[in-house]
């Protein structure tokens, strides 16, 4: 019996919706790809928290992972825009109905690097979206070349060595406020379902940064995360590590407190650290967390930071219940005598 | 002595910016608007805060002209910097108003023309008590000096500073102190010209309202019913929505206190852009305005929307290109970006306003095009309709009720029976039906993307699917021909001579075309209102055999668009350029028409 087909014969969920209806069109990303073990975590847990999809709206940019909106709830409206845009899209689109939800699906290229402004003044402001960057360090669509959050001294397919810092993300966004900052593993269905539920539901921006293989474009020699690297330092690891056939998805379950060494399918091995005794509310614990990872080369992984507190966009912008975008001429254009006054105090 | 022109004189004053004589000049214009004469106003300003030249033009047209006049009458020379090339710029028999607390310089004196001092720097020194409110009001003395001389009642200033301090009695009281020492320095010493002489014409300017464009434009967006606004500031257009911000919380507060739109100052133009395009598509009137720079940074989004059929509007005040340019400059030479924006084959629907009246009224039928067509639509503004003050008839209350085009509801998709095709050509116009996000119908959503698509919103990369939808874009814009503003045309002069105006292009072709006329050469004229080009275009080109294309750009970007319109017709069309940056004038449209003609 096919995955979907064993799906569907599962429960309905409040909205008395199966798992069928949360899905989308087929993926036509590589096998094995990361993002598709993201998309599947999205579909449970939508269904998990009987989300309806008329409600939703996926947004995306360009690259391997913004095609992955159309992958997920057919019935849900969804616009795969230009690249880098996707978080002015998203802003622009909670103003004229803020009650929908968002969810914004980006990659590295899209949010690190030709989206920083954008992506940076969204969390500003605050909109409520779940916006996740499928993070693989990579650009896939145009064939392997490095992205903003490619570790330093990492090798490219193509030869070329990395000479630049990765940008933190998770970092970046608390930095800048952000009431929700989230890190899991594209592979660990069991964090990132509930994390994912979590940031669906916070009023204001979650950005789940969110670790996801490309099976295609970093399999080669010399990367920070290469094959040979790992072996040479095995044995001062502990961590359990999961190495897995090619080219299937990468699953990862791991107790909290714990690393998790994760073979990618390029060689690669990426340290996982899923943060326990961590207060997320305290911004300043969550830098330092983020920072303490840095150091010592771990992907920390779990909900980093969140504050329920802040006003989101659409308060703060004192929208009616009544969306912009439902409102008509009655509501929208003032009236003849509003047009008669204007002009006589135009009369000098 | 010549008989002095009856309220018809063009008088410029040349200052500094930041020295508070935008004011000064306001009050100066005003008081004339005021008399009932027909008159306008134009400032030529730099691009910075203080200390640069810049030059204030009032025109006083018994005629109604409300463009730049080519010949200065009088000149006001209160910036040292540009003095001496300020005296050349007065014509020949033209008076130069100077302040004489010091003696003029030598080099400033022309044969020909009349110079009459003020002392004005002298007198506020000796009668303004506070020192810092003696450069801001030595601009004043020279009001009072205009006033006197060319017959400005005391009475009327007065009340023109009543009508702007209303509440500030001391601020008005000073400023008349400053302007009565101009006024009456001229009276003690008898000084008296004869280039001009303004007279009241009581009830001449009554039922008038004085607005400037981007005003006019901010009018046209609250009463077209924009909802999300996304803005950077940018020269020339800032003041457009900052006139929104002033103005639109009146009309647009619920009863629970909750606004009935946003207005959010974006990060870039970038965002600003794509915010529009976000909006649009959820359901929003949408909204931008922006500058030449913004809009090259607009363009990728632009194309998104052309492609993906959102609705969005742009308001395009344009200025001085490329690059930087000129931004305190006018230009129409955003043209060919508006209409043909963003990569690939697009085609764009713009609106050309070309006075107050259609900046409010095109702004407003903005938003219903956009909806009705699904795309950008570009209101094509410029400096100097978008900042200078105009006289006007008053806005005229939206004759059509919002059209929102094939857009469907809940009832609608019930009504054919859950079926929609978001890029199907139902009808054969081109247009198809679109949803919104947030309708509660299974059936309502749909998948809006940037790349290729078929009609039912899937990907896809299929030549002949790739090529239907283009081809079905241009249908829409071939429909569009008959929905835009048609032109306006002028026809009987029986010249076979036709001369092409848009935008701001069109009081001083007007102005030109009287001139001409005079001089034995009567035109037709047809008004350009909106791209694409309407059927009635065509019918004036098939009708002329000479067309003059007034347009304020270096390539003639309009005469292009015509001449591939009417490949056969090509040669008829003879583009008039000005593309200084300063408004242009009757005068240099007659003689760029006259050395066509070899006349």
């Amino acid at each position: 019996m096919s995955e979907l087909a064993r799906q569907t014969q599962e429960a309905a969920n409040r909205l008395n919706l199966t798992k069928k209806d949360y899905v989308g069109a087929e993926s036509t990303l590589c096998r094995g790809c990361g993002h598709d073990a993201i998309t599947a975590s999205i579909i449970q847990a939508c269904f998990d928290i009987s989300l309806d999809p008329k409600r939703v709206i996926k947004l995306s940019g360009i690259g391997c992972s913004s095609k992955t909106t159309n992958y997920f709830m057919n019935q849900s409206f969804g616009f795969n825009s230009v690249h880098g845009r996707m978080a002015a899209l998203a802003v622009g689109a909670q103003l004229a109905n803020h009650t929908l939800v968002p969810i914004g699906v980006s990659g590295d290229g899209d949010t690190a690097s030709i989206g920083l402004g954008n992506f940076g003044h969204m969390i500003r402001r605050n909109i409520r979206i779940c916006y996740i960057c499928e993070n693989n360090g990579v650009y896939g669509l145009t064939k392997g070349q490095f992205s903003a959050t490619a570790d330093r001294g990492t090798r490219a397919k193509k030869g070329w060595i990395n000479p630049w810092d990765a940008i933190d993300l998770a970092a970046f966004a608390i930095t800048l406020g952000a009431t929700f900052v989230a890190r899991s593993f594209s592979g660990d269905r069991k964090q990132l379902a509930p994390l994912l539920e979590a940031a669906l539901q916070h009023k204001g921006t979650a950005v789940l940064d969110v670790l996801s293989p490309c099976v295609t474009f970093n399999d080669h020699e010399g990367s920070t995360k290469s094959l040979k690297s790992i072996r040479a330092n095995r044995d001062a690891l502990n961590e359990v590590e999961f190495m897995l056939p090619e080219p299937t998805d990468i699953h990862v379950d791991y107790a909290e407190g714990t690393d998790a060494r994760v073979r990618m399918h390029d060689g690669g091995v990426v340290t996982l650290h899923k943060i326990k005794d961590h207060d997320p509310r305290d911004r300043t614990a969550a830098l330092l967390t983020l920072e303490r990872g840095r150091k010592e080369g771990k992907f920390m992984t779990g909900l980093i930071y969140v504050n329920e507190n802040e006003p989101d966009l659409a308060e703060v912008e004192n929208l009616g219940e009544v969306p912009l975008s439902f409102l008509g001429e009655k509501e929208l254009r003032p009236s003849r005598e509003a047009l008669d006054r204007i002009n006589a105090s135009l009369m000098q | 002595m010549t008989t002095p022109a009856r309220n018809d004189v063009n008088i410029c004053v040349a200052t500094k910016n930041g020295s508070g004589s935008a004011s000064a000049n306001a009050i100066l214009f005003k008081s004339i608007f005021k008399m009932g004469i027909p008159c306008s106003a134009k400032n030529l300003f730099p691009s910075n805060i203080e200390g640069l030249p810049t030059w204030y033009f009032i025109r006083a047209s018994q005629d109604g002209y409300q463009c730049r006049k080519d010949a200065i009458d009088v000149m006001v020379i209160f910036n040292d910097a540009t003095e001496l090339q300020d005296v050349h710029k007065v014509r020949a028999g033209g008076i130069v108003i100077h302040d004489d607390s010091k003696p003029l310089r030598a080099e400033l004196r022309r044969a020909g023309v009349q110079y009459i001092g003020v002392p004005a720097g002298n007198l506020v020194r000796e009668h303004i008590k506070q020192p810092q409110l003696r450069e801001k009001q030595r601009n004043m003395v020279y009001v009072g000096a205009l006033a006197r001389l060319f017959g400005i009642p005391r009475g009327t200033i007065e009340a023109v500073l009543k009508d702007t301090f209303g509440n500030k009695p001391a601020v008005i009281e000073s400023n008349l102190l400053a302007i009565d020492l101009g006024y009456k320095h001229i009276e003690a010493t008898g000084a008296t010209q004869s280039v001009a002489q303004l007279a009241e014409l009581p009830g001449g300017n009554d039922g008038k309202i004085m607005i400037e464009g981007n005003a006019a434009c901010a009018l046209g967006a609250i009463f077209g019913g924009a909802a999300v606004v996304a803005w950077y500031p940018i020269t020339p257009s800032s003041s457009l929505v900052e006139e929104m911000i002033a103005r639109i919380e009146e009309y647009r507060v619920d009863e629970h206190g909750h606004r009935r739109y946003t207005i959010l100052q974006a990060e870039d133009e970038l965002a600003s852009a794509t915010m529009v395009v976000g909006a649009g598509w959820v359901g929003a009137r949408s909204m931008t305005a922006t500058a030449g720079p913004g809009l090259s940074l607009m363009q990728e989004t632009i194309g998104l929307a052309y492609f993906a059929e959102v609705p969005g509007v742009f308001i395009v005040v344009q200025r001085g290109g490329p690059s930087t340019g000129l931004p305190t400059r006018t230009q129409q030479a955003d043209i060919s970006l508006m209409h043909q924006g963003s990569h690939g084959d697009t085609r764009h629907i713009v609106l050309i306003p070309h006075d107050m009246r259609s900046a409010f009224e095109l702004t407003w039928k903005s938003f219903d095009l956009a909806e009705r067509f699904q795309c950008p639509v570009f209101v094509a503004m410029d400096l100097d309709l978008g900042m200078n003050l105009y006289s006007s008839k008053p806005f005229e209350y939206p004759d059509k009720p919002f059209d929102r085009g094939k857009l469907l509801g809940v009832k609608e998709l019930e009504a054919q029976g859950g079926k929609f095709r978001r890029y199907f050509d139902l009808d054969g116009d081109g247009i198809p039906q679109r949803t919104i996000p947030g309708t509660d119908h299974p059936a309502a959503a749909y998948f809006a993307r940037g790349s290729g698509h078929d009609s039912d919103a899937r990907y896809s990369e299929d030549a002949k699917v790739y090529k239907e939808q283009l081809d079905r874009l241009r249908r829409k814009y071939e429909t569009a021909r008959k929905w835009v503003p048609e032109p306006i045309v002028e026809n009987g002069s029986r010249s076979g001579v036709g001369v092409i105006s848009f935008g701001s292009s069109m009081e001083s072709t007007r102005e030109a075309r009287d001139r001409l006329r005079a001089a034995g050469l009567p035109t037709d004229h047809l008004l350009l209102r909106a791209l694409p080009l309407a059927p009635e275009v065509g019918t004036f080109v098939a009708d002329h055999k000479e067309i003059y294309v007034v347009e304020q750009n270096r390539d003639g970007q309009m005469t292009q668009i015509l001449r591939d319109e009417f490949p056969k017709h090509a040669d008829r069309f003879r583009p008039v350029l000005v593309y200084d940056g300063v408004p242009i004038a009757a005068g240099q449209i007659v003689s760029l028409i006259n050395s066509q003609r070899g006349t």
